[in-house]
């Protein structure tokens, strides 16, 4: 429970409105986009990181300020094909993650400008289709260390990144993408569930130092074929372990395609008492790591979601296209979003 | 499930693994031996830095049935916040104790903080309370709620600790009031502590506190129905200190009633709990007279009996029966299971089993370990069990050590390796593998550890002037990953040999993605046990040429097989594919005419000259050893036995020549050619009026950029006016065979085998030898060739001398009209089966083609389309040219 009032409660309900009749699409991959657009060096630095001391060719989320037009074309792409919900180029977008290309300096301005060029690219869609609101779904990715698990196997007790250090990281991320304009935030790919819990603390001190709230997502990621996160949590322990945020989504992405994945769904809808979301990857990888399952495949298998009543909001992880989104997007027309659980007043 | 379960809101906490209270969970055992305060022992293993062993007393609250294990470093002599922080991040690496969930205990705001900063699960808070008012507790509260943690709530509040019922209920119930209105706590995370005081202390006034307890809970359990009961048990019997039968006692009794009051939740020793109903009758009433405050002299009864109960107390017995197995179960389930205690004595036991300590490493403890490798894979481990498990390893070889230094015969190390996991990527435990087995076979292994960027590893190994660098990575991004450092290390102009290895990488990724990234030697590495044998070649000056030379062949060869089977598109009409032909300007070509055209036979031919131009690659592949000649009878694994073969292949070799034991035959013509489409017409003569045979060709009809390629293509257009040839061969090495097999011992199937895999090679020998004396002889285009065996082997000639049935003419029909023109049966006694199969088998036959861009290329699938038009080039039905072209029809 959350005593802060909604920051655009019209906004919220609109969704809340949508969400009540029809399961809502979310986007698929910014990354795989990016990667077929075959851009090299050059276009990633653009003018202002011309001289850059470091390579920062792979660094999608620099494509915000160096590529704008790029990325807002990507979003309308997703929302062409009928996506509710486009998710900032953000993944990357913190300081702990930035480090490595020595721009930790200007990963609160990609937040900021990520969720602008969204929320133009939703506005600009929406005034367009006017009853079909869309929103912008700020991303807070995972960050590339883990504060649960030890990166030197001889030492079990070290840990490179703290709670604190996390919280830091997060609360510029999140400065970002609120000033720059997101309907909501999304905790997403969470391998280990003590960095979601940082952000989670992070968006909440960030809530009342505005004193007001924004919807949150929260989904976290199976790594293998034992059924847990990379730290070791089973998906039902995962979510006792963020249901403190109160969160109006919970859900897994990535790692697993639709086919892998839904077992976990199905464990998470069976306890969640808010809406449930998931993308997956396109099929498991090949071994070239490229992910080769077909929109109708993948939507054939996502279907079967939305039949059993288990989501409320689906998208697509690695290596879904528009084309993807769209084929999904007719299988799960037919039917209903998943009810959430009545949490019984006691 | 009636109404009344229906709203009770269950309190979900969380380690690795859920926990939910429910009814018929009936009382959570949180394990109380992790807490200075109350144990001595693990007291003194904190102050002492002892954690390896303060994380044993975990595991056993843990394996002793603990729900929740509550943590308390509250010591004046400690570092509270960093002991809290150290022990949990500990346990948080041993699954076993990490799938419940932790209790973090201390009476210091900033302990609790600081334990809460280290739980990726839901734990509980013990304990805040009133004591230092309204503000501070509901701040604290708050904090809580972010970190996601339940609480216990001590009955103190600002007038004190609160010691009979009343008192207690009051100020709980004020405490829930404050947290479920003021801070929004959910009920079901709020754990009443109503405080358990000592009893039977002598002092009167103490005799009810037990009741009081229990009357507390009574009533708090039916204000608060969703909320939770709770208290430190051992607290109660403080004053039997050091008997422990019946502070057990004590214990049990006290819950069996406290637990029918409501309590629901007990801070224990879960190792030693008394079941209520093996108490000792006599015992069991006298602590009841105490625990519900029954007799005035209750106390004093007990005391008097105490003595007689001492030393009797429950034993705590653990399943040890592993311990009786081999050495080798027993290394195996210390890895499987990361048990370390054993592992160092386990180990030495198996040292001394064996000749080397290299073995004990490759044999039993690798052997646990890709034991622990299949688990995982199945999804029967999980990550943090597997990093325990490597841990244990290392422990495992850390002891061994100090012996392989000793056994190796010089120290100095044959070559430095740096390793590390890419960017992006946490997984070491492969690549720790690799570093132990190489470290273990002398060399000098700098491992940067993990998430290491591209240019970190670059600038470390020109620092450390590393001999190779080896990349690990198990998820799929770190493959790319690996594409980058590849191209950043030919950006630098390194030299040095790329290693590939680690669970998503594959000979697929690093020969098609990596490899042609980077020029010097690039090698995927499938398991650590085929690491040393590489990086012994690699690292060697004299062998490393040649071995990356043929990885890279290797590689090559790999290259040009997926492209032709990768991804497929769609194949294209076969007129789109007509259109993408070879193309080539003939106007400014005038083919050689052959200086003796027309039908050359050639009998026994010098079967010494044969010998020398074998390629034993496929002679070894026969007998299916994997490997290259020569380097396979080197290797590691079939070196030995490939060179034995080897040897008696020479032997026998050396008789199939000295007694003649088979007559090589061969027939070649080369005969006046025009294309005409895709068939290629052969001329009766140089008038090119009458044809003599239309050989029909396949054309390539995958959608690819290059040209779609047919035979056809090199031979000059009917309607270019150019004089083309193109000839045609058939040669044997088979008679004889028949009788030199009487020579053989009979019976000996080896030796049978050997003979026919040997006149086989022979056959392709002669052909090679017969395809020189073409282009330098008889045709004579090319009477300046000068080139090596190896040369041969490797095709680096022009013109071609493509075989039916291959993969450029996929057709074994074909052979017909070969055989026909040669008259192959007539001049060397060499016959086409019905199915057309040669006799005697060891035989080639095929085509040559001499136009200097002529190449062999795969046809691959075929459409409908080019195959209903072949059969009508060929004059035969459908279902013929379906039947000759099965495996490659693509519908």
């Amino acid at each position: 429970m959350n005593h802060l009032k909604w920051h655009n409660p019209e906004r919220v309900e609109k969704m809340f409105d949508a969400l009540d009749n029809r399961i809502l699409l979310l986007d698929g991959a910014m990354g795989t986009m990016i990667q077929g657009e075959k851009l090299d060096e050059e276009d990633f630095r653009g003018e202002r990181f011309a001289d850059h001391e470091d390579d920062l060719k792979g660094n999608n989320d620099l494509l915000t300020l160096t590529r704008p037009d790029l990325i807002k074309k990507i979003h309308k792409d997703f929302m062409a094909v009928g996506c509710d919900l486009v998710e900032t180029n953000t993944f990357n977008a913190n300081r702990i993650s930035q480090a490595d290309y020595s721009l930790e300096e200007v990963s609160e301005e990609i937040n900021f400008e990520a969720a602008k060029i969204a929320r133009e690219a939703c506005d600009e869609i929406e005034a367009e289709t006017p009853d079909r609101p869309r929103f912008v779904v700020g991303t807070i990715g995972p960050t590339n260390q883990t504060a649960s698990i030890s990166p030197d196997v001889s030492s079990p007790g070290y840990r490179k990144v703290t709670f604190d250090d996390l919280v830091g990281t997060y609360t510029e991320a999140v400065r970002g993408l609120l000033d720059g304009g997101a309907d909501l935030l999304m905790v997403e790919t969470i391998f280990d569930t003590l960095n979601a819990k940082a952000a989670i603390f992070a968006i909440e001190e960030e809530f009342d130092r505005r004193g007001e709230r924004w919807p949150v997502l929260i989904s976290g990621t199976i790594t293998d074929a034992s059924g847990r996160t990379l730290s070791g949590q089973t998906p039902e322990a995962f979510y006792y372990s963020v249901r403190h945020a109160s969160p109006t989504g919970v859900g897994f992405n990535c790692a697993l395609g639709a086919d892998q994945l839904k077992k976990h769904i199905e464990d998470l809808s069976r306890v969640a008492e808010c809406l449930v979301t998931a993308h997956p990857n396109a099929g498991l990888p090949n071994e070239f790591g490229e992910y080769d399952q077909s929109p109708e495949e993948m939507a054939e298998i996502v279907k079967t979601y939305a039949e059993d009543g288990l989501v409320n909001i689906i998208g697509g992880c690695c290596g879904t296209t528009p084309a993807h989104l769209e084929a999904i997007g007719k299988a799960i027309e037919p039917f209903q979003p998943r009810k959430p659980k009545e949490r019984k007043a006691a | 499930m009636s109404q009344r379960q229906e709203q009770i809101r269950y309190t979900r906490l969380s380690g690795l693994e859920p926990l939910t209270i429910t009814p018929d969970l009936g009382f959570v055992n949180v394990g109380e031996r992790t807490n200075v305060t109350g144990s001595a022992k693990f007291k003194r293993l904190i102050a002492e830095d002892r954690y390896d062993e303060a994380v044993e007393v975990a595991l056993q609250q843990v394996e002793n049935g603990a729900q929740v294990i509550d943590v308390n470093m509250d010591e004046g002599l400690l570092d509270s916040e960093e002991a809290m922080t150290t022990f949990l991040n500990l346990i948080m690496a041993e699954p076993d104790i990490a799938r419940v969930p932790v209790m973090v205990d201390s009476s210091k705001w900033s302990v609790i903080e600081a334990g809460l900063k280290c739980l990726q699960g839901k734990g509980i808070v013990n304990s805040i309370s009133l004591k230092e008012g309204e503000e501070q507790f509901l701040e604290q509260a708050r904090k809580i709620k972010r970190y996601g943690a339940a609480v216990i709530v001590m009955a103190f509040d600002e007038t004190g600790q609160a010691d009979n019922a009343e008192r207690m209920v009051e100020c709980l119930s004020r405490a829930h009031d404050l947290l479920t209105e003021k801070v929004g706590f959910p009920p079901e995370d709020i754990i009443f502590d109503p405080n358990i005081f000592p009893v039977a202390t002598g002092m009167e006034e103490h005799n009810n506190y037990s009741m009081e307890f229990i009357e507390a809970t009574k009533e708090l359990k039916k204000r608060f129905p969703d909320c939770h009961v709770s208290g430190g048990v051992s607290n109660m019997s403080f004053s039997f200190r050091g008997n422990n039968p019946v502070r057990e006692a004590m214990h049990s009794v006290f819950l069996y009633h406290a637990m029918q009051a409501g309590m629901d939740m007990g801070i224990v020793n879960a190792g030693q709990l008394a079941v209520y109903d093996d108490i000792d009758p006599e015992l069991r009433e006298m602590v009841e007279d105490v625990v519900l405050n029954r007799r005035d002299d209750a106390t004093e009864r007990l005391l008097d009996a105490a003595d007689k109960y001492k030393g009797e107390g429950q034993r705590q017995e653990k399943d040890e029966a592993w311990r009786e197995k081999s050495v080798a179960e027993r290394l195996k389930y210390s890895l499987v299971k990361g048990i370390d205690k054993y592992v160092v004595e386990d180990t030495e036991e198996a040292r001394q089993n064996f000749d080397t300590s290299l073995e004990v490493i490759e044999g039993p403890l690798m052997d646990g370990m890709n034991y622990v490798g299949d688990l995982f894979g199945a999804g029967k481990m999980f990550l943090p069990q597997v990093v325990k498990s490597a841990r244990v390893m290392k422990k495992a070889v850390a002891h061994l050590i100090p012996y392989l230094e000793a056994e190796k015969k010089v120290g100095e190390k044959k070559g430095k390796v740096l390793m590390a996991t890419v960017k992006g990527d946490v997984h070491d435990i492969g690549k720790n593998i690799v570093g132990v087995v190489l470290a273990c076979n002398g060399f000098d292994v700098h491992d940067l550890g993990v998430m290491v960027p591209a240019d970190k590893i670059l600038d470390e190994a020109e620092k450390e002037d590393v001999d190779i660098i080896g990349l690990s990575g198990l998820i799929t991004p770190s493959l790319d990953e690996m594409v980058t450092v590849a191209e950043a290390m030919k950006k630098r102009g390194m030299n040095l040999p790329l290693l590939i290895g680690g669970a998503t990488t594959s000979r697929a990724h690093t020969a098609l993605k990596i490899d042609p990234q980077y020029d010097a030697p690039v090698c995927w590495v499938k398991d650590a046990s085929r690491s040393v044998d590489v990086v012994r070649k690699l690292a060697s000056k004299v062998n490393r040429d040649e071995y990356a030379k043929m990885i890279a062949d290797d590689y090559e060869d790999y290259r040009e097989r997926a492209a032709n089977k990768k991804k497929r598109k769609p194949l294209i009409s076969i007129e789109k594919a007509r259109e993408n032909a070879f193309e080539f300007d003939w106007s400014k070509y005038t083919p050689e005419k052959p200086l003796k055209p027309g039908i050359n036979v050639i009998e026994d031919w010098p079967l010494e000259d044969l010998v020398d131009v074998i390629d034993w690659t496929p002679f070894f592949q026969t007998w299916e050893l994997a490997g290259r000649y020569p380097d396979i009878l080197e290797d590691e694994v079939v070196g030995e036995a490939a060179t034995n073969l080897f040897n008696d292949a020479k032997e026998m070799l050396k008789k199939i020549v000295e007694e003649k034991w088979l007559q090589p035959k061969a027939v070649c013509a080369l005969v006046p050619a025009n294309r005409d489409g895709d068939d290629i017409l052969l001329y009766t003569d140089e008038s090119r009026e009458e044809v003599l045979e239309r050989m029909v060709c396949l054309r390539q009809q995958a959608d690819k950029p290059s040209a779609n390629l047919c035979l056809a293509d090199f031979v000059a257009p009917a309607d270019s006016g150019v004089a083309d040839w193109a000839g045609m061969f058939a040669v044997t090495t088979g008679h004889g065979i028949e009788e030199a097999k009487k020579k053989l011992p009979e019976n000996d199937d080896y030796s049978g085998i050997m003979l026919q895999s040997l006149a086989d090679r022979l056959a392709e020998a002669l052909a090679e030898a017969l395809h020189a004396k073409v282009r330098r002889e008889l045709w004579g285009y090319a009477d300046d060739e000068d080139l090596t065996n190896q040369d041969l082997v490797k095709e680096k000639y022009r013109g071609i001398r493509p075989a039916p049935g291959y993969p450029a003419c996929p057709d074994h029909s074909e052979k017909e009209k070969i055989f026909r023109l040669l008259d192959a049966p007539g001049r060397i006694g060499l016959e086409l089966t019905e199915s057309f199969a040669m006799h005697p088998a060891a035989a080639v036959s095929g085509y040559y083609f001499g136009h200097p861009d002529s190449k062999y290329f795969v046809v691959g699938k075929l459409g409908r389309d080019q195959v209903e038009d072949y059969a009508r080039r060929k004059d035969i039905s459908l279902e013929q040219a379906e039947k000759f072209l099965r495996p490659n029809l693509d519908y």
